[in-house]
């Protein structure tokens, strides 16, 4: 069974449908693989890379296509200015077609197709379901067009992302409003932070807050409480309360914020308008607006699509080929979802449609030139991650061996000896002393080891109060003064006594009191 | 009142005390402690005012009378900053009291026994005198240095070693004459102990400088509830061995944490200056750390907490002594009101006495559950945005953790450069009292704002209010 790999006619596109990676991966599953000469070039992948592989390159545009069983795009087919043919008409009759296809715009494509009797199958029709997630080209463009839109707006950003302190004085870190969060939004609040800036984001779609969060940004939230969740992990349209809420919210931000990336979407509608052109324009000089949405109408009201306009001194970047900006790694991701879906299929030895196959079935749009789209309705959950970005730059804590432990000392049998000595003498002691003495240690025994015990729990946060607490109740020694100030005034006990009263008396009041004064400071 | 009566009211506030010590571990039960104490003491007096052993009330009401209005007087006035110079006071009572106690017992013809009791009580009452008399004078230079009234810098005699050694030898020679001696024979020896005692108590604190300063007013605490205890023995009386020994055990675990805290022995501490160590060449000379710190001004200091989510603020002891605690809380308040989460993180040592600096953050009247020990927050430095550190230097330095060669190597730390920025607040670029360079200065993340620390954190306090208002939208 022959794969055929054209090269994208496109203009401006660079992606590729395998890269020599995949073209392996497919020879395993049983292909034989012809790819168009030149065809990996704008991904950065050379014929002779794919030869190395066991792939041919053919040079023959028309062979390739008549002679593909299965054939791999990347974009949908279109007339071939060159050769002036169609694409659709250059494929035999019965042959397989992968790309993306769009078959809700692209009727007369679809129709084209079918007269050839072609089985087309729309790799952006992939439901997401967790088992397609392999599969899902959809999630890995917006993946890179999210990533790619930070990048493009860093560079007609005129200052850093990060705030650093130099030499020279502070630079204060740019502040991006990310506007989506679905795959697109999360990869490029997870790029953004990685440069090092601060990051909001904001969702209709509460259930996306954590995801937000986890990434380091901050979401915004709005003081009217409404569940923006549509079903397929999209968003829905919102009600007219929430709106204004929400754009008196993108107001406040727009003045604040000097990189505003919006990626909002609902299916099957025109890209709601977020940032009017009276939000660009109080907008700081300087600052850039990525419209990851101008494919569809766009989110910003100055947006043009597939261009760069500047406007109030605000860049509005309205590019919509996001991830051919980043063909190499669009072509691996890519060449590898669809290497998944002709495996899931029964690679080259048992391929087939099998219309069980909840993924295939989803994407298939033509079988045998009858149309098969769209599938029956089935109710699909959301996937609350679809394909998550990597966490950016989170610094690995190194384990580091507590110095401490290794200064510790522990006791040594120097501990021990002194101990028995200890006993011993105790020991020889008690059977000369006289009981009253021994009732005495014993006592002075016990509170030894009671106050240990108690002053153990004490928090440390307490110390000082401990500190006056056992200053006033060490002033017990008072009990002594006043044992001893009783006789003859003349005597010298009673005058040392009386002394000892006056000094012991101003512990007692004077710990107490300061005591309780500081703890009545302590408060929640 | 009858003796037995007298005993169980002893016995009542013995345990009146313990509970007073448990109500201190934590915050909501240390009022009711503290009152506890309070009627134990009462109790304690009451009885023995009315029991048999005493008869001169006018004397006992005088003395009484006026210690407690000097002491309210004490108490009310003091600042919270020179807490531990009224602990350190206080417990030269407790000495003073304890050495006349010893004395009056001794010259008390009424009490004398016979045989091997006597002997006992001799040996009691010399010991009592002698922790007693180095109590007494111990606190009085500790005082003395924590107000300022004599240098911080500790005072390092030659051969202070052997000096202490025979001082405590002419002590031990002096008991073994003073043991079955006559009345009027054993008065000199007596007289003689208690100076050479007053003596040692001097030369010891002498030699300690300001930093070790806790370690030093928690021994005396402890000393100063042994010199009770011995009180008590040579009385014959449980309370006082009771009150003496939770004293003693008290301040003894003080001073153990606050060793521990600072890697260091009990031993080193009392009978060596930190980081002068004959022999050993300073630190500073050896390994001082290449590099030059960058200084940052209160405008960029204000924008930097403006943007951070989470603050960490390390105060020390320069926080104190600039007096910088309330504007701080003032900055802390309007922080937190942005959202912002900002924390208070004390090391075991920072202050002057242990927990010296949540003392100063309640007088602030900071919440003590925004006040966090060095164990609780050390982990949470990783994913803070400004740590601020006022007035604290040899509590955050790296070397202590990555240095052998440093003399605190190995003394835990709060690990405040792994935050994203580190602001240290200090007053110039000298070091800090264990006389060692600190790296952190010259770290990339850190940036230092120069300056008398109560008044850039009032000039901050002042710039986020200008701006709050502004803000607010």
């Amino acid at each position: 069974m022959k794969v055929a790999v054209p090269k994208e006619i496109r203009p401006g596109e660079r992606r590729v449908a395998a890269t020599p990676e995949s073209t392996a991966r497919l020879i395993k599953l049983g292909f034989e693989v012809e790819i168009e000469a030149g065809a990996g070039l704008g991904a950065s992948f050379g014929d002779e890379d794919y030869e190395s592989v066991g792939a041919v390159i053919v040079k023959d545009t028309r062979a390739l296509w008549q002679t593909g069983d299965v054939v791999l795009k990347v974009q949908p087919p279109e007339q071939n200015l060159i050769l002036g043919v169609h694409e659709a008409d250059l494929l035999h009759e019965g042959a397989t077609l992968i790309s993306f296809l769009w078959p809700g715009k692209n009727q007369e494509l679809v129709s084209r197709l079918a007269a050839r009797k072609i089985t087309a199958l729309a790799i952006d029709q992939v439901p997401r379901i967790s088992r397609a997630q392999k599969m899902d080209a959809l999630s890995v463009m917006a993946n890179i067009a999210g990533y790619r839109a930070v990048i493009e707006a860093a560079s007609f950003f005129g200052r850093f992302f990060t705030g650093q302190m130099t030499a020279a004085g502070r630079v204060a870190p740019a502040k991006v409003l990310v506007i989506g969060a679905g795959v697109a939004g999360l990869a490029a609040i997870g790029a953004a932070r990685g440069l090092g800036a601060i990051v909001y984001a904001f969702d209709t779609r509460a259930a996306v807050k954590d995801q937000i969060k986890s990434l380091g940004a901050e979401f915004i939230e709005l003081a009217v409480e409404e569940e923006g969740e549509g079903g397929g992990g999209y968003a829905r349209e919102m009600s007219e309360a929430y709106v204004k809420a929400e754009m008196a919210m993108f107001a406040a931000k727009a003045k604040e914020v000097d990189i505003i990336i919006t990626t909002a979407l609902i299916p099957n509608k025109p890209a709601p308008l977020l940032i009017t052109e009276p939000m660009v324009r109080s907008m700081k000089k300087g600052s850039v607006i990525v419209d990851l949405a101008a494919e569809n109408g766009g989110n910003c009201a100055c947006t043009l699509p597939g261009q760069v306009v500047e406007k109030y001194g605000v860049h509005i970047i309205g590019f919509n080929d996001m991830p051919s900006r980043l063909a190499p790694t669009a072509s691996q991701l890519y060449g590898s979802n669809l290497t998944h879906l002709l495996a899931d299929m029964g690679g080259a030895k048992s391929f087939h449609i099998d219309l069980d196959d909840e993924v295939v079935r989803g994407a298939l749009v033509l079988q045998n030139g009858e149309l098969m789209w769209p599938p029956p309705k089935k109710e699909v959950p959301p996937i609350p991650v679809v394909q998550r970005p990597s966490r950016p730059n989170v610094p690995i804590v190194k384990t580091e061996v507590n110095p401490r432990k290794k200064v510790a000392k522990k006791a040594g049998p120097g501990t021990f000896i002194a101990l028995a000595v200890l006993a011993l003498a105790l020991g020889a002691f008690g059977t000369i002393a006289p009981a009253a003495f021994l009732s005495h240690l014993t006592v002075f025994a016990l509170s030894c080891v009671i106050g240990w015990q108690i002053v153990w729990n004490v928090t440390p946060a307490l110390h000082t109060p401990l500190m006056s607490v056992t200053n006033a109740i060490s002033g017990i020694i008072i009990v002594g003064g006043m044992l001893q100030v009783s006789g003859p005034l003349s005597a010298p006990s009673a005058v040392l006594g009386a002394i000892a009263i006056l000094v012991a008396a101003i512990n007692v009041a004077g710990g107490f009191l300061v005591t309780k004064r500081m703890l009545r400071m302590f408060h929640r | 009142m009858p003796q037995s009566l007298v005993t169980l009211a002893y016995i009542t506030a013995g345990i009146l005390f313990i509970f007073s010590l448990g109500g201190l571990s934590n915050q909501s039960s240390a009022r009711r402690g503290n009152t506890l104490g309070i009627i134990g003491m009462l109790l304690a007096i009451g009885a023995t005012a009315l029991g048999p052993q005493v008869s001169s009330y006018g004397i006992l009401a005088g003395a009484l009378g006026v210690g407690c209005i000097v002491g309210a007087a004490l108490a009310a006035r003091v600042q919270m900053t020179s807490m531990p110079q009224l602990v350190a006071i206080l417990h030269s009572f407790v000495g003073a009291a304890a050495v006349l106690v010893g004395f009056a017992s001794y010259l008390d013809a009424g009490t004398h026994a016979e045989g091997i009791e006597a002997r006992i009580h001799e040996v009691e009452t010399f010991i009592g005198v002698f922790v007693g008399a180095l109590t007494f004078t111990g606190s009085i230079v500790a005082f003395a240095k924590l107000q300022g009234l004599i240098g911080s810098r500790p005072l390092l005699l030659p051969g202070r070693h052997v000096f202490n050694l025979v001082a405590f030898g002419i002590c031990v020679y002096m008991g073994v004459g003073f043991v079955g001696a006559e009345m009027d024979a054993g008065v000199t020896p007596l007289l003689v102990n208690t100076a050479v005692a007053s003596i040692i108590g001097i030369h010891i604190v002498m030699a300690i400088g300001g930093a070790d300063m806790p370690v030093v007013v928690s021994m005396l605490n402890s000393y100063s509830g042994w010199a009770a205890a011995a009180a008590g023995f040579m009385l014959s009386n449980d309370l006082l061995i009771i009150t003496g020994a939770l004293v003693g055990s008290s301040g003894a675990i003080l001073s153990y944490i606050m060793c521990k805290a600072m890697n260091r022995s009990f031993v080193s501490v009392i009978f060596g200056g930190f980081g002068a160590d004959e022999g050993k060449a300073p630190a500073r000379a050896s390994n001082a750390p290449a590099g030059k710190e960058r200084s940052i001004d209160v405008a960029d200091t204000v924008s930097l907490l403006r943007e951070a989510r989470k603050v960490i603020i390390v105060p020390g002891y320069g926080m104190a002594v600039a007096q910088a605690q309330s504007p701080l809380y003032e900055v802390v308040r309007l922080l937190r009101d942005a959202g912002a989460d900002v924390r208070f993180a004390i090391h075991p040592v920072a202050g002057r006495l242990p927990g010296h600096m949540n003392v100063l953050l309640a007088e602030a009247k900071v919440p003590y559950d925004i006040v966090l020990e060095m164990e609780e927050i050390n982990p949470d430095f990783p994913s803070t945005d400004v740590v601020i550190v006022i007035g604290a230097n040899d509590i955050v330095n790296p070397g202590a953790l990555d240095d052998p060669a440093s003399p605190i190597y190995g003394m835990p730390i709060l690990e405040v450069w792994k935050a994203k920025t580190c602001i240290v607040m200090k007053r110039s670029m000298a070091s800090g009292y264990a006389g060692v360079e600190n790296p952190l200065f010259f770290k990339d993340n850190t940036v230092m704002l120069f300056g008398d620390a109560r008044k850039n954190v009032e000039a901050i306090l002042a710039d986020l209010r200008s701006k709050h208002t502004g803000a607010a939208a």
